[in-house]
């Protein structure tokens, strides 16, 4: 005992090891430091000159303006603004609609071209179709919008219709008249399409992570490839596909241009997603933009404000579940 | 241990020559039973069949397996037949996207675009007159002031995530992940807000380079990072072990053993904005005229050019010109992804 | 010296190695009963004819004929890359896993070949079980369900699942240290355990045969002591192959040792007998040469 006690005494405190870095590294490491922290700036910028342009607006409107659905400027004889109602309402909803319509369509297939790419292609034609992904996740809005409403959306329009016709029943389908072009169902295929490369990328790269040791002792118990995947791929990838399924959920909300040109932008609420009407947020900007007086600016920055914070929290989840699943794994 | 000849490898697992022809005439079994389906009932078109060819293939696949093995086997075999399906669906929308824009954009391809912009002509014009030189030209000096920006903010960013790793960096990357989905239209939103509205008073190019420089700094940075963490470490400590300072090895060694990386990181993030349609319409006008300062003036661009075509217009030629310019773009965006594909892949070896 | 003292000084196994005489491990394998092939009635065991192995074209493997008897413990040693694991490998199709492996020759389980076309892969690997370097439970799962994860897998239907359960626990020399704790995650045990319980794991499903690729590498000599015990009990019912760096261990466990080298070339094997007559009178001289720790 008291040997042990005096030796305890007899261990020294770790030295603290320091060093006077020389004039240039201090420098570098300043510049460096500072350069890494302007994402900080850039985003904590965006919140605050959104918040200054919008605030007049949020003021004004307070609570509704995310509530209410509707959007007006009366003007007066001489054009001057007389009246003015700012609700986000009807846009936001058309934003989680379209987003979740692309989601509900993008993700099953993207997981399960992630585990064809995975655990079925082989050699040359795995890294052809990976190419392939890579490059068409690199494509631009504008392209898949005006593909979508040039060639997607005949077909977008059938599929449409038996929809409706099979399943009218249920009121999401329902149609108050007969416009099938246009609408949030076919945006929200657009925006399927957009987000397929990136889920499928992510959800790979996953699956490829999955411990082959848990895999080998899958397939030694007799497991088919199903059996397998069940029992060790899906529990190892699960958080972190929602977490690639979360990202997609958030590039569709956020998507301007081919929302813009595929869906018929109208200001209403419009839950009837087979009919050609809605809107989603983002679209709005760019609509409403062109012709906007000052004080409908100040609107659209306290809609771009909003449209911010939404994405940023979905990304941040995302980022969240991914790195939390994705690296470590359980 | 008497040395044999040694007997030919072989892959018994492999699908043998039977079993091909088994799924040969399985496939079109179920070829016939889709015709029959589309004659028979509701079904038709090429989706019809396409939809009908699926569901028998996969049933009478399920069946064989069935009847050849168990249940476990056959609901394996709907996994595999599932996964190809996801992976062609996928598929169509890429082929069919290249092939619209070649078989629809070759038309609007003429000599003369790059040599004239659209002031003598309006987009419902033929094809012949007027051309992309202006949104070529106005492409080029926004991406590249976009790159002037964002490059070395990107390469910061990178080297404090990989040279300095301070108590930051967790936070750091994390933002930039973040920064990574602002959607375009709000970086449209916040260059108006900051400068346009309150200082300059004016659409131009610069306002659109430096939009276009939110949407491309995280590119760059999470690519350059990926680059960088490829170094081995034994070169840094080497750089320093030889009594080098961490500015000198990171200037001397470790930025220039990263070259052909950073180049790729470039060339994704150009890639990345070189499309971008919403904040440059916010921002930095539209123009029809060759314009070279990015300090005055609306400036036109290649996705302006395409919009302008193809929602002003309606005619057949307005939308030529529109696919034409989309084809420039995609040919752009190709060539942009094949070098840095080349790139990186001549980096591993 | 006793088998337990050696297996608890296994720090000190390098140092013993270099200096056991063959014949101080031939009595260590003496002291096992020994099995006669063909003596149980288990079926007609396992066997192979003629295996080549490759990967992609570097041929790994050559002419490997060896039969392991119905119950019977048959260990493979040889240095690194003598291809001993690959060729275990071979005996459960596990060998076709890796993309460019290819193979020739037969492998036969009760006279037939695994490798015929047609033969399901899944149900030869249900009859010939493997355990693995590193233990690797499924994390997802409870200790209970990664014991019975194979009937799962398999997608095979069993009554008294729990009955099953205790069996292959106690079979496995487990159930006494989780029997209270079968609702656990199965990463909450100890290296040695988790080893067990992927050895219990192989046993749910009832396999003939056995395959050991170095179970015991990455345990301590108290864990290793714990799995040797547990082969000895599980050899009285099932045929094991077990593929060791230890040859201690395979003295210890193995009524057969089949010795393989690599000479540059393809692995062959070299020499196959009882254990002790390999570490007491081995009849070839490079067999000699390894088991004395002259090289390897």
């Amino acid at each position: 005992m008291t040997l042990l006690e005096n030796r305890s005494a007899e261990i020294p405190a770790p030295r603290e090891i320091t060093t006077k870095p020389r004039r240039s590294d201090q420098i570098f490491r300043a510049v460096v430091t500072i350069g890494g922290m302007t994402s900080l700036v850039i985003l904590g910028l965006i919140a605050l000159f959104l918040s200054l342009k919008g605030i007049s607006v949020l003021r004004v409107e307070k609570f509704t303006f995310i509530t209410e659905s509707k959007w007006e400027v009366l003007q007066d004889a001489e054009g001057k603004v007389a009246e003015s109602t700012f609700g986000l309402g009807a846009m936001l909803i058309g934003t989680f609609l379209s987003a979740f319509i692309a989601v509900i369509v993008g993700v099953p297939i993207a997981v399960l071209s992630a585990l064809y790419l995975t655990f079925y292609a082989r050699g040359p034609v795995k890294k052809l179709l990976i190419s392939l992904i890579d490059l068409m996740a690199a494509f631009p809005s504008l392209l898949f919008g005006f593909w979508g409403f040039i060639v997607l959306m005949g077909s977008a329009e059938y599929w449409a219709k038996l929809l409706n016709k099979y399943l009218g029943f249920i009121p999401i389908f329902d149609v108050p008249a007969p416009i099938f072009e246009r609408s949030p169902f076919i945006a929200g295929l657009v925006l399927a399409i957009m987000i397929i490369p990136i889920v499928t990328a992510i959800s790979r790269e996953i699956f490829d992570q999955t411990p082959l040791d848990r895999v080998q002792a899958a397939y030694a118990l007799g497991a088919s490839k199903l059996a397998m995947i069940r029992a060790v791929v899906i529990p190892y990838g699960r958080g972190g596909v929602v977490g690639g399924a979360m990202l997609g959920l958030g590039r569709a909300m956020g998507e301007t241009v081919a929302v813009y040109t595929v869906l018929n932008v109208v200001y209403q609420v419009n839950w009837q997603v087979l009919f050609g009407a809605g809107g989603n947020v983002a679209s709005l900007i760019l609509l409403k933009f062109g012709e906007a007086g000052p004080e409908e600016v100040n609107a659209l920055m306290a809609a771009g404000l909003v449209l911010f914070l939404l994405t940023l929290t979905v990304n941040a989840i995302s980022d969240v579940l991914i790195n939390k699943f994705g690296k470590k794994g359980r | 241990m008497t040395q044999s000849t040694i007997p030919k490898p072989q892959m018994p697992w492999g699908t043998s020559k039977a079993q091909r022809m088994a799924t040969a005439s399985l496939l079109v079994l179920a070829g016939l039973l889709a015709g029959a389906a589309i004659e028979l009932t509701g079904l038709s078109g090429k989706l019809g069949f396409a939809a009908a060819y699926f569901f028998f293939a996969s049933l009478v696949i399920f069946a064989q397996q069935l009847q050849l093995r168990d249940l476990a086997a056959a609901k394996d075999s709907l996994l595999s037949s599932f996964a190809l399906l996801a992976m062609t669906i996928t598929l169509i929308p890429i082929v069919s996207i290249v092939s619209t824009v070649v078989l629809k954009g070759y038309k609007g391809i003429h000599f003369g675009m790059f040599t004239n912009d659209m002031t003598q002509a309006s987009v419902n014009d033929p094809v012949q007159a007027g051309g992309l030189l202006h949104a070529l030209v106005g492409t080029i000096i926004m991406v590249g002031g976009a790159l002037i920006v964002s490059f070395p903010i990107g390469l910061l960013t990178a080297l404090y995530l990989t040279e300095i790793r301070g108590s930051l960096a967790r936070p750091i990357k994390f933002l930039v992940q973040a920064m990574s989905g602002v959607p375009s239209i709000v970086a449209g939103l916040f260059i108006l807000s900051i400068l346009v509205i309150p200082v300059t008073q004016e659409l131009n190019g610069l306002m659109g380079s430096l939009a276009l420089s939110i949407l491309m700094i995280p590119t760059i940075a999470r690519t350059a990072e990926e680059m960088l963490l490829l170094i081995p470490n034994e070169l840094r400590e080497a750089g320093v072990a030889l009594g080098a300072t961490q500015w000198r090895t990171v200037s001397g060694v470790v930025v220039p053993a990263a070259k052909s990386g950073l180049v790729t990181a470039v060339i994704l993030g150009i890639a990345r904005i070189i499309g971008e349609t919403a904040p440059i319409l916010l921002v930095s006008g539209g123009a029809d005229a060759l314009n070279f300062n990015p300090m005055s003036g609306p400036m036109g661009s290649l996705p302006f050019y395409i919009w302008k075509a193809f929602l002003t217009g309606g005619t057949e030629e307005a939308y030529a010109r529109a696919w034409g310019g989309m084809l420039i773009l995609l040919i752009l965006i190709m060539v942009l992804f094949g070098l840095a594909r080349y790139l990186s892949g001549r980096r591993a070896v | 010296m006793t088998v337990t003292e050696s297996s608890n000084n296994d720090n000190n196994m390098e140092k013993k190695m270099q200096t056991t005489t063959p014949s101080s491990l031939a009595s260590v394998a003496g002291n096992r009963e020994q099995r006669v092939p063909g003596t149980n009635l288990l079926g007609t065991g396992l066997e192979t004819r003629g295996v080549h192995a490759w990967f992609g074209t570097k041929h790994v493997l050559s002419d490997v004929s060896l039969d392991f008897a119905a119950g019977t413990v048959t260990a493979l040693i040889g240095p690194s890359g003598c291809g001993k694991s690959t060729y275990l490998r071979t005996l459960n199709r596990m060998h076709e896993f890796i993309p460019t492996a290819a193979l020739a020759g037969e492998v036969l389980l009760d006279g037939q070949d695994i490798y015929a076309p047609g033969t399901d892969v899944t149900k030869i690997r249900l009859r010939v079980g493997m355990v693995f370097q590193k233990p690797n439970p499924f994390p997802s799962m409870t200790i209970g369900e990664n014991v019975l994860s194979g009937l799962k897998l398999a997608q095979i239907k069993k009554s008294n699942t729990d009955e099953l359960l205790e069996s292959c626990l106690q079979r496995a020399g487990l159930w006494n240290e989780v029997k209270d704790r079968l609702g656990e995650h199965g990463g909450a045990l100890s290296g040695g355990q988790q080893q067990r319980l992927c050895i219990a794991r192989a046993l749910a499903v009832e396999p003939q045969v056995l395959l050991m690729d170095e179970p015991c590498s990455a345990l301590d000599p108290g864990s290793t002591f714990r799995i040797e015990q547990t082969i000895s009990e599980l050899a009285k019912s099932m045929t094991i192959v077990i593929v060791t760096h230890n040859m201690q261990q395979a003295a210890r466990v193995a009524d057969y040792t089949a010795f393989f080298l690599s000479d540059g070339g393809p692995g062959v094997m070299v020499e196959t007998a009882p254990t002790s007559k390999i570490f007491s009178n081995p009849s070839d001289k490079r067999t000699e040469d390894y088991v004395t720790g002259r090289f390897g």
